[in-house]
């Protein structure tokens, strides 16, 4: 599993995508809520991200040859903790500990808690200034192995990130690739609202990185800006805009205002289940 | 605190004193000092130790930290003048193996950047080791850079180690020992010209250990860095005057020495008196009295430290003397008190 190549076809990654949602979904039964809209939003990104870019082994979360992955916006555990299960890193049978007491699955994702988390997040803001000195540290030892770091739209009011986009682009690391999920939602509402922060993509450029902005559930998309990310040979740190849907697979939660954090009925957790086996078929 | 008029008569004798600056020395006039011991033990210990990285935010000539830098100028980071990137960043390197002592003035690493330093680095345990110089008051800048309060912020994380040492043959004897420690260390940092104290008493920095420098019947000091440079030297005025007193060295407020507080203070007839350089709250002084209340052990208590408020700018000596901790402060209080 620690090739990349070897994941790509099978299963494919609209499967891969899919389990991930599910997995999620089911999480989000266990404890009625959640974070679970920005799970769906961000699967695809998280299959081609575990199944197709990143260099890992299920077996060793810790080898030292793996690509990192920090997950900034801890309220994605529930996203993570999918993948993780679907990459083989935490069992499934975990699922059903999420979020209550003493499980490995906490709401909120800790360095501490679960194998293949590399950061305790949740506080936003610090995923990009621990993924500079990750990456240095990387540059120290002459590894290969690339930092992934994924926030969110509305991390960007944080100051801290804009410190640390200035400092990745002025150590020229090449080895970051940072994903923000623009689905344009935060706690209090639409994020473009809560703080205006386009044109990102320019802003980037202008701050010396290597920026793609992309349909973050278009697969393909996705799939040719990691490719692209990873092979592209400028000296400076690399960044995937990713435009998502909030609800993402899930036609009912799509639809749904206020979702930030979803409460969902009881009976429509099935609804949810039969939804996305519906998009799976066709 | 609001600024005296220096155009009184009992000031217009004394020379007008300027404002301490950042590179001023708290060293008193005539004092023995040792330039730059923590840049300079930091190179010894990393000449050793590979994985040693130093970090700072634009204050590495102001944290003795330019020493390391030109003697491995690749294992030097400048993080530009951003704090929380600076205790992110550290706390990746460290992830990846590395040992970060990170440098920046005591106000901006437990007031700017707590956050960062609570979750990325105490909360996942990380092995960096952060030095902070203007610790308490030893600036003149006003509150913007005098850092009254930073022994109470740190020692509220779990998983912090908080020192406070004394002076430069302490600071000397530290830097090895916490490069060793595995975990986080907070530790405060006089720079430039420090004064040497500790020599002649044959002290020895060990981590989590209080140390008595010298006996006394009537008094007992329970200080920790800069007061207890003062703390000594007013048991030795204080002689003059027919009060003897005893001098406890805790250097490390996190974890606090309790067994060797507590057994000290048991000794009868003696006042004690916590000195430290730090606001009255949440430091060394409250510390030390619950230790003893939870070991009922109950002798006469007073503490010296700095005021509940927002401190003024000036001169150190100036201010060191209107706050209380200035050796002939101490040694009034003490006299008031007996």
């Amino acid at each position: 599993m620690e090739d990349a190549a070897s994941r790509i076809n099978e299963p494919s990654l609209a499967e891969r995508a899919y389990r991930i949602r599910r997995n999620a979904v089911r999480m989000g039964e266990v404890q009625g809520q959640g974070y679970i809209a920005q799970a769906l939003d961000i699967a695809d990104v998280l299959a081609v991200a575990y199944f197709h870019a990143m260099r890992y082994r299920p077996e060793d979360p810790a080898w030292e040859k793996r690509d990192r992955f920090l997950l900034s916006n801890g309220h994605y555990a529930i996203a993570l903790y999918a993948a993780l299960i679907e990459a083989g890193i935490v069992p499934e049978a975990e699922l059903e500990t999420y979020g209550f007491d003493d499980s490995r699955l906490p709401m909120s994702g800790m360095a501490s808690y679960t194998p293949g988390m590399e950061m305790s997040g949740g506080s936003l803001g610090l995923g990009l200034s621990i993924a500079v000195g990750m990456c240095l540290g990387l540059k120290r030892k002459g590894s290969d192995s690339r930092v992934y770091t994924l926030f969110s739209d509305g991390e960007l009011d944080e100051g801290s990130k804009w410190e640390a986009m200035m400092s990745a682009a002025h150590y020229n690391l090449d080895n970051l690739i940072a994903i923000v999920d623009v689905n344009n939602q935060q706690a209090d509402g639409p994020s473009k609202q809560m703080m205006g922060f386009e044109p990102l993509a320019d802003k980037m450029r202008a701050f010396g990185w290597f920026v793609q902005r992309v349909d973050g559930n278009d697969l393909n998309a996705v799939v040719a800006a990691f490719d692209a990310a990873r092979t592209h040979e400028g000296a400076r740190p690399r960044m995937i805009i990713a435009d998502t849907l909030m609800g993402k697979g899930i036609p009912f939660l799509e639809a749904r205002e206020r979702n930030h954090f979803m409460r969902v009925d009881a009976h429509e957790w099935k609804l949810a289940l039969e939804a996305l086996d519906e998009g799976r078929r066709a | 605190m609001k600024p005296v008029s220096n155009t009184t008569s009992s000031t217009a004798a004394k020379p007008r004193l300027t404002t301490s600056a950042m590179i001023a020395s708290i060293a008193a006039e005539g004092q023995r000092t040792k330039p730059a011991p923590f840049g300079h033990a930091l190179i010894e210990v990393a000449r050793q130790r590979p994985d040693i990285v130093g970090m700072t935010a634009d204050l590495g000539k102001y944290t003795d930290l330019h020493i390391f830098a030109k003697e491995f100028p690749d294992r030097y980071y400048q993080m530009g003048m951003a704090e929380q990137l600076l205790f992110g960043a550290a706390s990746g390197l460290a992830a990846e193996g590395f040992t970060p002592f990170v440098t920046t003035y005591a106000v901006f690493a437990s007031r700017r950047a707590y956050d960062f330093i609570h979750q990325t680095i105490a909360e996942e345990d990380r092995n960096v080791k952060i030095a902070c110089a203007l610790p308490g008051l030893t600036s003149g800048y006003g509150p913007s850079h005098q850092a009254a309060e930073d022994l109470a912020l740190l020692r509220a994380m779990p998983n912090m180690t908080v020192i406070d040492p004394c002076d430069a043959h302490e600071i000397e004897q530290a830097v090895p020992v916490i490069a060793a420690h595995q975990g986080p260390v907070y530790m405060r940092l006089l720079r430039g010209q420090v004064p040497l104290v500790l020599d002649e008493y044959g002290y020895k920095f060990e981590l989590g250990k209080a140390k008595q420098l010298r006996d006394g019947a009537d008094v007992l000091f329970i200080s920790s860095g800069l007061l207890t440079m003062r703390a000594l030297e007013a048991a030795k005025q204080l002689e003059a005057d027919r009060i003897s007193a005893a001098v406890l060295h805790v250097p490390t407020i996190k974890p606090l020495d309790v067994e060797t507080i507590v057994e000290t203070c048991r000794k009868p007839g003696r006042l004690v008196v916590v000195a430290e350089n730090h606001t009255v709250i949440g430091g060394l002084g409250e510390a030390v009295a619950a230790a003893l209340m939870r070991a009922r052990v109950h002798p006469a208590f007073h503490h010296i430290g700095l005021p509940d408020e927002f401190l003024a700018a000036g001169a150190l000596p100036t201010l060191h003397d209107r706050y209380g901790i200035s050796t002939e402060a101490i040694c009034a209080s003490v006299k008031k008190w007996r």
